[in-house]
């Protein structure tokens, strides 16, 4: 059946969506806010790396430290995961591009609760 | 989906190699890809020697003295000859132009010619473009007025003018799309970098009062937004036009007006 339709409607499809710029002004803001967010969190994680296990507890559980890497962990892994999914709409289509989604999603707020949780068991 | 590879009646295999020209002291060899629909054979490449000393400069004429004088079979579409028409659109030595503006000394070596890439081919070099087409009529590439006044001439100024140019120039040869990796996967979906590119060509023209109306029907997440800015579209425009810098300009008027 699906010979029998026009070009022009099989090139309109289904119309627009009316969505996609609020999606893309985020990328933008959090792609800002990743360009001052990632040094700070390597130095950060970097500055802490080495230390004894005692002093590295304490350092990471500071709360400027704690909060800083928990906001900046947030930002790009949201950021990632929204890029994840983008690529995911990209080349994997029909049920298991819904599935490759869902793992994504599913992936990306693991690591964030896990991440956080690290941190919450350090500084409290 | 992404394919990595193709369908078995899609693979490519070698095909004639045709005489070299008798006499002739400057030759140069020339892979060209063959497919007829009417033969169920899979494509196929067959190797050309022409005689440059008596051929023309472009590629055009290296494809239509191997026409002319070895394999009359060989199809492909041309008309203007000089980068106006764009129906010479194809793949030479891995990059889509036009066959008659492109010099076949830009290419080192033995030259290789497909058709456009990712596109259903009808015959040889000749791609269907009717999707690209209708995807084009879609952007409603043509000035859209409310109002009846004035009756005649509606003017413009000469910097209102000038913001069309590397718009106007465009001669929908499909040479972006087509080298697109977005269009590639989500052609169905996805306007592609030549129907973006003449989309602002008529948001941007101070005449048309339909600018909102045509952001409307942009605004999705696979017909502007699948652009990822690779710039492949950029880097092989025949005209030298830069349509992801139209994308990128609907873009920011995306977000100046939700913003």
């Amino acid at each position: 059946m699906q010979r029998y339709l026009t070009d022009r409607k099989r090139a309109v499809g289904l119309g627009s969506g009316r969505a996609g710029t609020e999606h893309h002004w985020k990328m933008m803001v959090s792609s800002m806010a990743i360009v001052v967010a990632a040094p700070v969190f390597f130095i950060l994680f970097a500055l802490g790396y080495q230390l004894p296990y005692a002093e590295a507890t304490a350092y990471f559980g500071h709360p400027a430290v704690a909060i800083t890497l928990a906001v900046t962990m947030v930002i790009i892994i949201r950021h990632v995961m929204n890029e994840a999914i983008e690529a995911a709409e990209d080349y994997v289509h029909g049920t298991a591009g819904q599935l490759t989604i869902v793992g994504i999603t599913w992936a990306s707020y693991l690591l964030m609760i896990v991440g956080l949780f690290a941190l919450a068991r350090m500084a409290i | 989906m992404v394919q990595f590879t193709l369908p078995k009646n899609s693979r490519i295999k070698v095909g004639k190699t045709w005489p070299k020209p008798s006499g002739a002291t400057n030759v140069r060899e020339f892979q060209i890809y063959r497919w007829n629909p009417d033969d169920g054979q899979n494509p196929r490449v067959d190797t050309y020697f022409v005689d440059m000393d008596t051929c023309g400069p472009m590629m055009l004429d290296v494809l239509i003295k191997i026409k002319n004088e070895i394999d009359p079979t060989l199809t492909f579409r041309r008309s203007c000859r000089e980068g106006i028409c764009g129906s010479c659109a194809m793949n030479i030595g891995g990059t889509n132009t036009l066959a008659c503006i492109y010099g076949h000394d830009e290419v080192k070596g033995v030259v290789k010619v497909y058709p456009l890439p990712h596109m259903p081919v009808v015959k040889d070099l000749i791609p269907d473009l009717t999707h690209f087409y209708a995807q084009h009529a879609s952007i409603m590439p043509w000035l859209e007025t409310k109002t009846n006044r004035p009756a005649k001439e509606w003017k413009q100024s000469i910097e209102d003018r000038k913001k069309l140019d590397g718009l106007y120039e465009c001669v929908m040869c499909a040479s972006c799309s087509t080298s697109c990796p977005s269009y590639w996967w989500n052609g169905d979906k996805y306007l592609g970098p030549a129907a973006l590119l003449h989309a602002y060509r008529w948001i941007i023209d101070s005449r048309d009062e339909a600018t909102g109306e045509r952001l409307d029907e942009l605004e999705d997440p696979f017909k502007l937004y699948r652009c990822h800015t690779i710039m492949n579209c950029a880097k092989t425009c025949p005209k030298g036009l830069n349509p992801a810098k139209a994308i990128g300009a609907i873009k920011q008027m995306m977000v100046e007006r939700q913003v």
